[in-house]
């Protein structure tokens, strides 16, 4: 489980470095407004910001009040304002009207916009038409990459899947090709890069027109091997509830940047804290990937450890007792510490997930990757829509069925819509409008097409013919993508089998053997076969876009891979590439754009 | 396992675990760590001499060093010129066919002060202005094609843009999204209506409501999107949120001065406007059980107006009526009379889910029994009897399966002398039943 016990993996390089380059350019920027201002942040900036400077360094640099951007009046009396903001255009407009308050109000101050990771003429345009471009300066911050952990970084941009994928909006692919671009800049060039996906291909081409355009260090060592996957690759696995424990922590209390925010119920005290969660937390490195049905085990056992190094003290003398404490006695506090920690998250994750409607809700999730009782997954789908319990959980079912079902026969569909619309608000009408254009909640289109032809046969035949035919129509009109993927790439295990989730033979312990990540079969089975020769019908099946293109002065295999997930990924997606890594003797480094944790509603 | 306890919020005080706020110190670790990586890339460029190492190793120190930002780094440790990696696509540069501008160098390098540079009005004739259009597409950098296309609505009659959009994708979802984006919706209606887009412009019409906070102008405003060209079903489920509101309104109203028994004895909570169906059928199941098909607030209105399943309805008024232990309302929920008169209990959820609601709202075990009596599912009964602890269901089933063994064990369990004590005493003794084991 840690890193360290593997054999010969590879070192992965400081990724810390890139919180240094951040910081030191926006200390550069804030520089370049002399004197004292007041500093305006975004909400969403906020936690990514704490990971690069605190509050000494923003002082040291004249920062004299720290504001949250509310979309509201200010009530700053500084004569200088800097706003650090993505560049969204709404945030622009409220500060374009600030400035214009204040010009009527006969005030003067200056003010400056910094827009990260970068600014878009959209935005600027707004300062123009509102009549302030001028009176407001604005600067980019490139701050592309924050490495959340060791092997983690991420571009914490959680609007690129809805911008790229429901909107269409390109926005971010220069972004995400920058953010590559820095990273080769920074630790060396990449021996090989594998893809698949519209937006793979073209952030890959923004990259490379970014490469061309700077001069390339001849003889740079090669770092890692880079692959990018589309989220609309694999919809099926962010749909499909997580197990892992890293997963779960997630799924239950939302992990933000990095940082989990823990209620009272949790820590049983009177207040919630927030914890970071990475593989400096001793305890927490050793279970993040673990089966959740492992984590407690491993809890008690690591809880009866802690007694008996406390128990060393009795029948201590004072010297030994002063060593003890001096020299062990803060370790095991702290580790004392994280485990209490993670025990009442595990009992509060056992209390909610134990539950019969958890494990009703399992069932259904692998009967459905399964393709196996489809008409009973329905009837738990709809029951679970009509007591009204979690909109979220019924949302990923209906997808997760739509999915693997190539979509819901009519009169499903139908149905199931009205009454989710019934049951959670009619104006998810626009939520169902949204699935159906990213493809994850669709009505059969040839189920259409057989109605009318159902019609007009019915009217020449009788009723138990119509359902025959029926029948017949709709076994043809299925083609079920995932199903072929899944039988093609050996997703699903055979059921019945045996799985330990003890010792994990396969990705697949990720989903409690019953499933192994699509997006994390297609990058093993593409770096075994070093491209995508032998998995044409793969590819096909995936609406193609895929490319591997090898740089021409490749020198030797390269074991760390970066893997980029365009549009976000699930822990249990990361912990799987892990699990991948140990076999393969090798490091994945996880770039994503943003931890997904399925958000559909309007 | 111990929990925490307060001497350890010591530790939450001093630790660099703690989550990081804007009072945090930076840790040493990390400044080890990242000081020792800055040099270590800068012991890879042979310009920097020692004492350069010296001023970039920046460890908080004001001023000064600052100026080495992630632009220089790069560039400086990059040299010499060698392209490494393919196109994947060779799409064909649209740039100097027409047009004598050399287009694609516009999009290259930094945009600011390429649009200052080379003024986009002189890009007059409509072609130009496509071709240009057409080369941002091919680059696939949104901000650029957003900026071109904030040029061409400019520059073009609405009429015209609209037209050249509809053959070209990429750039209408662009389009659409800025002129969301910048609340446009008026113009992204008309553009959708160019496009024969009906559906989506009713859809974008509608999604206005959500702007609006006054019941009575939200309700209006759902009237007006009646006649707006939906699919048949939106259509029908359109109708629905403005025929809902308008009767929350109603009851809401009527609701807020009420005086009945009901609502002293369980004041409402919140009030029912803006609330889904279900939710206001299930609050008409509580507060307004058993008035006439006539008035709006009654539940069979409500049921027969949003045309709610059986199903659905049964479950909405079990949870409603469990929750006021009207044990008796429940009862006559499943009751059927056959043409003979008998009354029966039928259910068109399974009775394992109606026992869960019963049992959830803490239904006494005389009401429980009944219902666990009537699973079909012999294991589902057998497993919901031992939970909720029917011991005549229990001991009859062990009976019926001739399990002498789990008979003996259940009474274990059992007070001594307890009635279900002797009654599984004397099954034991009875001679006349083949046990199987």
């Amino acid at each position: 489980m840690a890193h360290t016990e593997w054999r010969d993996a590879p070192e992965l390089p400081d990724f810390s470095l890139l919180k240094r380059l951040a910081r030191d350019q926006l200390i550069f920027l804030l520089e370049q407004l002399p004197g004292k201002k007041d500093l305006f942040i975004d909400a969403d900036l906020m936690s990514p910001l704490d990971r690069i400077a605190n509050v000494t360094i923003l002082k040291q640099h004249e920062v004299d009040k720290l504001y949250k951007v509310e979309l509201k009046p200010i009530v700053s009396s500084s004569d200088q304002l800097c706003f650090l903001i993505r560049p969204r255009i709404q945030t622009v407009k409220w500060i374009s009207d600030l400035v214009n308050a204040d010009k009527v109000a006969g005030r003067f101050r200056r003010y400056k916009i910094i827009f990260t990771p970068q600014k878009f003429y959209a935005c600027e345009t707004v300062l123009e038409e509102q009549g302030v471009y001028g009176d407001v300066t604005t600067d980019e911050w490139n701050f592309y990459i924050l490495p959340l952990d060791d092997d983690i970084l991420s571009l914490e941009l959680p609007e690129f899947f809805r911008d790229n994928f429901l909107e269409g909006d390109q926005r971010w692919v220069t972004t995400a090709g920058s953010a590559l671009h820095l990273l080769q800049s920074v630790y060396g060039s990449f021996s090989k890069v594998y893809g698949i996906g519209r937006c793979a291909k073209m952030v890959y081409e923004s990259w490379r027109e970014l490469m061309e355009e700077g001069e390339q260090r001849t003889r740079q060592p090669e770092f890692a091997k880079v692959f990018l996957v589309d989220r609309d690759v694999d919809f099926v696995t962010p749909l499909c509830s997580q197990v892992v424990y890293e997963g779960l922590v997630d799924d239950l209390f939302r992990i933000k940047c990095g940082t989990v925010e823990l209620g009272p119920d949790v820590t049983s005290s009177d207040k919630s804290i927030k914890v970071m969660l990475n593989s400096q937390d001793k305890v927490f490195s050793e279970i993040r990937n673990e089966h959740f049905s492992n984590v407690f085990g491993f809890l008690s056992q690591k809880a009866k450890n802690l007694q008996t190094a406390y128990d060393k003290r009795r029948g201590m003398d004072i010297q030994q007792m002063k060593a003890f404490v001096s020299d062990e006695l803060k370790g095991l506090k702290q580790e004392h510490r994280l485990l209490s920690l993670h025990i009442g998250a595990s009992e509060s994750m056992m209390k909610k997930k134990t539950k019969q409607d958890f494990q009703e809700l399992l069932k259904t999730e692998h009967s459905l990757l399964e393709g196996f009782e489809i008409r009973e997954c329905i009837t738990y789908i709809e029951e679970h829509i009509n007591r009204q319990v979690s909109m979220i959980d019924s949302l990923r079912l209906l997808c997760l069925l739509s999915i693997t079902e190539n979509g819901l026969l009519s009169k499903d569909y139908r149905s199931l819509k009205a009454q989710y619309l019934q049951s959670y608000g009619i104006k998810h009408l626009l939520t169902f409008a949204n699935l159906r254009q990213l493809g994850l909640l669709e009505e059969q289109q040839a189920g259409e097409t057989l109605t009318v032809m159902e019609s007009k046969v019915g009217k020449l035949v009788n009723d138990k013919t119509v359902g025959k035919l029926t029948d017949a129509f709709s076994s043809l009109a299925k083609k079920s993508n995932f199903r072929a993927l899944s039988k093609r790439l050996a997703l699903v295990p055979k059921s019945g089998e045996e799985y330990d989730l003890r010792v994990p033979r396969d990705m697949a312990y990720v989903f409690s053997g019953a499933y192994i990540p699509l997006s994390c079969k297609l990058i093993e089975q593409v770096l075994e076969r070093d491209g995508w020769t032998g998995l044409e019908e793969v590819t096909r099946m995936l609406n193609g876009q895929e490319f591997a293109v090898t740089a021409r002065n490749k020198t030797d295999a390269q074991r760390i891979v970066l893997v980029m997930f365009l549009g976000g990924c699930t822990f249990s997606e990361i912990s799987a590439l892990r699990f991948l890594g140990k076999e393969r003797d090798a490091y994945y480094v996880k770039q994503i754009e943003y931890m997904v944790n399925i958000k559909l509603s309007i | 396992m111990t929990r925490a306890k307060p001497e350890d919020d010591e530790y939450w005080n001093s630790s660099k675990f703690k989550a990081f706020t804007f009072d945090d110190e930076d840790d040493e670790f990390s400044q080890v760590k990242s000081k020792r990586a800055v040099n270590s890339i800068l012991v890879d460029d042979d310009d920097e001499d020692e004492e350069d190492v010296e001023r970039v190793s920046w460890s908080g120190e004001p001023v000064g060093s600052i100026s080495w930002s992630v632009k220089e780094t790069a560039s400086s440790i990059r040299s010499g010129s060698e392209q490494s990696f393919p196109k994947i696509d060779t799409t064909p540069s649209l740039s100097k066919q027409g047009s004598g501008y050399s287009l694609s160098s516009l999009f290259k390098g930094n945009l600011q002060i390429l649009l200052q540079a080379f003024s986009l009005e002189k890009f007059c004739s409509l072609q130009d202005k496509l071709l240009l259009l057409d080369e941002a597409v091919a680059v696939y950098d949104g901000n650029v094609i957003t900026a071109v296309l904030i040029f061409l609505k400019k520059s073009l009659s609405k009429e015209i843009l609209f037209r050249e959009l509809m053959a070209r994708d990429v750039a209408l979802r662009h389009y659409v999204h800025y002129l969301k984006e910048m609340g446009e919706q008026k113009l992204v209606v008309e553009l959708l209506k160019a496009l024969g887009r009906t559906e989506d412009m009713a859809l974008m019409h509608y999604k206005e409501h959500l702007n609006i906070k006054d019941e009575s102008r939200r309700r209006d405003f759902l009237k007006s999107c009646l006649s707006l060209p939906f699919s048949q079903d939106d259509a029908t489920h359109v109708q629905d949120h403005y025929t809902l509101l308008e009767r929350q309104i109603i009851i809401e109203a009527s609701d807020k001065k009420a005086v009945a028994e009901i609502f002293k004895k369980f004041p409402r909570k919140a009030s029912i406007l803006n609330m889904p169906i279900i939710t206001t059928l299930y609050y008409s199941c509580f507060y307004h059980y058993g008035e006439s098909e006539g008035t709006f607030s009654s539940p069979s209105n409500i049921r027969k107006t949003f045309r709610i399943s059986e199903k659905q309805y049964i479950l909405t008024a079990l949870g409603a009526r469990a929750k006021l232990k009207s044990w008796f309302d429940v009862d006559s929920l499943f009751n059927t009379k056959n043409w003979l008169g008998y009354t029966k209990k039928r259910s068109p959820i399974g009775f394992h889910r109606v026992v869960d609601i019963l049992h959830k709202n803490s239904a006494p075990v005389q009401v429980l029994q009944e219902y666990v009596n009537l699973i079909d599912d012999p294991d589902l009964k057998l497993s919901g009897a031992l939970k909720y602890k029917c011991h005549d269901i229990v001991i009859n089933t062990y009976r019926d399966l001739k399990d002498r063994q789990q008979l003996i064990v259940y009474r274990e369990k059992l007070e001594r002398d307890s009635p279900e004590y002797r009654k599984i005493q004397e099954l034991l003794n009875n001679v006349q039943i083949r046990w199987k084991n």
